[in-house]
């Protein structure tokens, strides 16, 4: 399994040198380093002189990706392109372009993406779980009809539509919760609980179609028949056999989005005013901050490529079937 | 009574338990509802509970300790880049700046027009003039012969900053803090963690070491540009300062202190502990505005020294971050990606409230706290609120003092009555808000790119196009259609409230309007096509193509429905001369390349006021700062010798009837040559609650937060009035829930009695 690891993580390191050189390639064709002094310095009494001086200062004054005024391997080593991707692979993000250190700020911002995304998944897994283990035991029924019905519908609906008509409902007509704002501690339970509610409500309708079609799969093989023919009720059938099997999927699903989880939420942050990194990375794309922009592309790059592993991990550790090699 | 309630509902709660456990031993089906019930109840009361965990209000956003403090609670839409004030300029920016950072000068919170008053000066320093030989001028010397205008500025002796780590020494006097080791380092993760702090008195060093920062080669100011073309020996003191940087940085590495009192500068130095010397080049009476900017703040080198350390920079503890000033308030928590907090500064110097304003003032209750020490407020909480819906219901609930009102959220605030005044909507009066509204200092429009060979240049027959289209845009119908009225159409450059504009007949453009019933009225369409007829275009119809004119605007498209509206109300006015208007939409980097290129026809602009005065307005279509020549922020490129000429005059003089003279003549070219469309002049609409008191908009002053009162109390009881908690639909839910689970129940039982045959 070392071995099986170790050749990950060498295939790993090409992958994220595209990354970082599609990253790159789609950001300076959209914006050019002009335009980010221009961005950074303000828009009145810019002068080109402080258009060059700042991209010097920033190390956005040489090529972009080949410099041809130099000899050598420096005419790859002496550009952008090189400058700033060389320090991500050593982890070091460096400074955000208005001068903020990116690793101190990503230490602070990720425990709000956390508050959130840990209890939505833990949550919404076990409302999905147990919605779709009971729509599953009513198959062919009413309640599975429209259970599914309900599911579509549900899947249908824009998560803004949730995240505002939460906010409406709960927090404008109803004042049970405070309609947005983050804290630290104790005090943040409060902030947390519309989001969590509506991130699990929006999850609903995919999550349990989903996890229904699993179960509905488990629940026509040969054991569960064998088991039924063993007399044992539905319930025992669902619970000991169907449930535990079924589960293989799901938690190897889950393994996958648990380090992606630190990335969090575009929308439900900034909507509901959580300084996650999900609204880090809109900020710093809306701003033209290059430096934030590689640092955290490449760190959900890493992450993802993280939980593709776990995955390969989990998938032997649930089936012992498999073994990585 | 709110809290009162709160023990109700768990009562209620409790009653709900109870007769569901005594109906639990007569039915098996109910007794699965009830166990299900339960733990549902429990999760969703604690929940509750939870949520409301002291709080007489259950959705209050705020810690209940602060409850009846006098906090004024706002909002910051994103986080500011720069808190530094020889760096920092947005507006979002300079909302905390301002507060922190005493510039010599301010302007009078209440007076219209706007006057500069002293801040820390003992008074408004009036320049001396002398010619190139160093001989001294009269005051009302003729500007050409001015080489250099002496500002001596006198600081008011005893005050002292705010408490800061940088100024605490130990028993022997030397700085604790200015040489951390990296075990200091360890426990220091904000500025609130360092233990002992310091003081000491405003030095007129401070304000010239300040002055020098702007051209310090790693802060990127961006007003070194336009004062190194004033202040004398700045432009070549930044060059130096650049050489030496780099020769200490091959040294000594990254993150050194370069000690700016090393080097002398011509342009600003000291005369004594109070007093200090700007030297201009020239008459330049404009720097008296920019003397009233956190540009000119005073900053102590002892901050530069502790925050230059690179332990702390890797921390994000800087003085970007961290403003150390002598203002009436210090940030105490800056977390730009949730809060930000000022609190009383308990070593600021004093002031009183002002004891005049302007007519109606008194009336308005804005004297009522006149002579009483500032400032009012003991914090004021900003919180990260990127959303305009959340923001909106706060400010409704009582958890935000004021809010300005989005497009989508103006029927809900404001009613126009049969006089079109705009007053508050039923809703809003109930609770007490205030509404007040403002031009503001602005000008947004649109413009022909001079350099064009159809839309620009100084022909008759250009003009006349141009004069043509301004009078087809009703500026009058985008502003009811897409700004619900708030914007008056502009007559020319200045917005009200600057020197120079004038009021009435005599401030209209009669190339566009007529004085019609005492008010402007646009001129006919007709009168547009006759003006298309002379220009050359009969019908609309371009003569070499035989097909409509076509014109090209270039904008930025935000894809917006509102966006897409605007184009196509634009498209409409155009059509009304039977013109083509063909939209090139793009983003704004696209934009900016094509207006530094001069690849535009037709665009949208516009300019804030820097400071009140009307060249800060007309210098946008003088000559020389054309954007494609010069890279200056005349957008249109508009150049004509008399107005530049008259540019010239007119930025030197001081405001009065000769000064108003030049200004006409130069509006009335402009106006005649129509290098804009003069578009409008935005509208200011802002609610106040009732407990915010001394609220009047002030488009130049930002140090205004310390004139600002709350009324704790009377914030308090509306909160609770406004947010009692509902919580009966949870129980409707509930019950909904288990009701729905009864028949799922009876199914389930009969599955398992026919699986047990």
């Amino acid at each position: 399994m070392i071995n099986y690891i170790l050749r990950r993580i060498a295939y790993a390191i090409p992958i994220l040198i595209g990354v970082n050189l599609i990253t790159f390639t789609l950001f300076f064709v959209v914006n050019s380093p002009e335009n980010m002094a221009r961005m950074h310095l303000g828009m009145k009494h810019v002068t080109p002189e402080a258009i060059d001086k700042w991209k010097q200062d920033h190390g956005y004054d040489k090529p972009l990706l080949l410099n041809s005024a130099v000899p050598g391997s420096a005419k790859v080593i002496d550009t952008i392109f090189f400058e700033k991707s060389v320090k991500l692979f050593a982890f070091d993000f460096g400074d955000s372009d208005d001068g903020r250190n990116i690793r101190h700020d990503i230490r602070q911002r990720m425990w709000a993406s956390l508050a959130i995304a840990i209890p939505v998944l833990i949550v919404g897994l076990l409302i999905n779980i147990t919605f779709a283990l009971l729509v599953a035991f009513f198959r062919a029924t009413y309640i599975d009809l429209w259970g599914v019905v309900l599911c579509v519908v549900m899947m249908s609906i824009s998560g803004m539509f949730y995240i505002i008509g939460g906010q409406y409902l709960i927090s404008k007509l109803l004042h049970l919760v405070p309609i947005s704002g983050y804290d630290t501690g104790v005090e943040a339970a409060k902030f947390l609980i519309l989001p969590v509610i509506v991130g699990v409500i929006g999850g609903i309708g995919a999550g349990v179609r989903w996890y229904r079609t699993i179960f509905l799969e488990e629940m026509g093989k040969d054991y569960v028949r064998t088991a039924r023919a063993k007399g044992l009720s539905e319930v025992r059938v669902l619970f000991r056999h169907v449930l535990k099997n079924g589960m293989i999927p799901i938690l190897t699903g889950v393994v996958v989005v648990l380090p992606t989880l630190f990335m969090g939420s575009l929308i439900t942050e900034s909507f509901f005013g959580i300084p996650g990194l999900g609204s880090y990375t809109i900020d710093a794309i809306n701003s033209q901050d290059f430096a934030i922009v590689r640092a955290m592309v490449f760190l959900g790059s890493v992450l993802y490529i993280v939980g593709l592993i776990l995955t390969d991990i989990s998938y032997t550790l649930v089936d012992p079937r498999i073994r990585l090699g | 009574m709110p809290r009162a309630g709160r023990i109700c509902i768990v009562r209620q709660s409790m009653a709900v338990y109870g007769n569901f456990t005594k109906r639990s031993s007569t039915a098996l089906n109910l007794g699965t509802i009830v166990r299900s019930f339960i733990p549902c109840s429990l999760v969703a009361a604690m929940a509750l509970q939870l949520a409301g965990c002291g709080n007489r209000d259950w959705n209050n956003p705020y810690p209940e300790s602060e409850t009846n403090q006098n906090i004024h609670y706002s909002s910051f839409f994103e986080r500011p880049k720069h808190l530094d004030p020889a760096q920092s300029y947005s507006s979002n920016e300079i909302e905390f700046t301002g507060q922190v950072y005493e510039p010599p000068l301010q302007y009078h919170y209440l007076k219209r027009p706007y006057e500069l008053i002293p801040a820390t000066t003992t008074e408004i320093p009036k320049p001396i003039f002398v010619d190139k030989d160093g001989h001294e001028l009269p005051a009302n010397a003729e500007a050409d012969r001015i080489a250099f205008s002496i500002y001596d500025i006198h600081i008011k002796p005893g005050i002292r900053y705010q408490p800061h780590p940088a100024f605490a020494r130990d028993v022997s006097g030397a700085f604790l803090y200015h040489a951390l080791s990296p075990a200091q380092l360890d426990h220091i993760d904000a500025l609130a963690d360092f233990e002992e702090t310091g003081t000491r008195e405003l030095t007129a060093d401070d304000y010239v070491y300040e002055i020098k920062r702007l051209a310090h080669p790693k802060l990127h100011s961006p007003i070194l540009g336009v004062m190194a073309e004033y202040i004398v020996g700045l432009g070549e003191f930044g060059a130096t300062l650049k050489s030496e940087y780099e020769k200490l940085e091959k040294a000594k590495g990254e993150g050194f202190y370069l000690d700016l009192t090393q080097y002398p500068l011509e342009g600003a130095s000291v005369i004594d502990r109070h007093t200090y010397r700007i030297k201009i080049k020239g008459k330049y009476p404009q720097l008296l505005y920019w003397l009233a900017m956190p540009f000119f703040a005073p900053v102590p080198q002892e901050a530069d020294i502790f925050y230059t350390q690179p332990g702390l920079k890797a921390k994000n503890i800087t003085l970007d971050w961290y403003p150390v000033g002598t203002g009436p308030y210090m940030l105490t928590i800056n977390n730009p990606n949730r809060e930000m907090v000022l609190v009383r500064n308990p070593n600021f110097h004093g002031e009183a409230y002002p004891s005049e304003g302007e007519s109606g003032d008194a009336e308005a209750g804005m004297l009522k706290d006149a002579g009483k020490p500032l400032p009012f407020i003991d914090r004021a909480v900003f919180k990260l609120e990127k959303e305009n819906i959340p923001y909106w219901n706060k400010f409704l609930q009582g958890y935000y003092d004021t809010s300005g009102i989005a497009s989508d959220t103006f029927d809900q605030a404001v009613r126009f009555d049969a006089a079109g005044e705009a007053t508050l909507s039923e809703e809003m009066r109930a609770k007490g808000i205030r509404l007040v509204t403002t031009v503001q200092t602005t000008t947004s429009y649109m413009g022909f790119n001079m350099l064009d060979p159809v839309v620009g240049g100084d022909t008759e027959r250009a003009r006349k196009l141009r004069l043509a289209i301004s009078i087809a845009l009703d500026y009058e119908e985008r502003i009811s259609i897409f700004l619900n009225g708030r914007g008056i159409a502009a007559q020319g450059p200045i917005p009200p409230g600057i020197f120079g504009y004038r009021e009435g007949a005599e401030g209209i453009n009669p190339y566009v309007y007529n004085w019609v019933n005492n008010v402007p009225q646009r001129k006919s369409i007709d009168a547009a096509r006759q003006l298309l007829i002379e220009a050359g275009y009969p019908g609309g119809v371009d003569p070499q193509t035989g097909a409509s004119l076509i014109i090209n605007l270039d904008t930025t498209v935000s894809g917006s429905p509102d966006s897409k509206a605007g184009l196509d109300w634009l498209r409409k006015q155009f059509k009304k001369l039977n013109v083509e208007l063909v939209i090139r939409g793009t983003d704004y980097n696209r934009f900016q390349d094509k207006m530094l290129k001069g690849n535009a026809q037709l665009f949208g602009w516009g300019w804030n006021a820097d400071y009140p005065d009307p060249e800060n307005f007309l210098f946008l279509l003088y000559g020389p700062n054309g954007k494609v020549k010069f890279q200056g922020e005349n957008a249109a490129n508009y150049s004509n010798k008399e107005f530049d000429a008259l540019f010239v005059k007119m930025k030197n003089m001081d405001n009065g009837p000769s000064r108003q003279k030049v200004i006409d003549q130069m509006v009335e070219i402009a106006r005649l040559d129509a290098p804009w469309i003069w578009g409008l002049h935005p509208k200011e609409f802002g609610l106040y609650h009732a407990w915010f008191r001394n609220a009047k908009p002030n488009h130049m002053a930002n140090n205004t937060l310390k004139y600002k009162r709350i009324d704790p109390e009377l914030r308090s009881q509306k909160r609770a009035e406004w947010n009692a908690p509902v919580v009966w639909p949870l129980w409707v839910i509930l019950i909904v829930l288990v009701v729905a689970t009864i028949p799922a129940l009876v199914t389930y039982r009969r599955h398992e009695t026919r699986v047990e045959r």
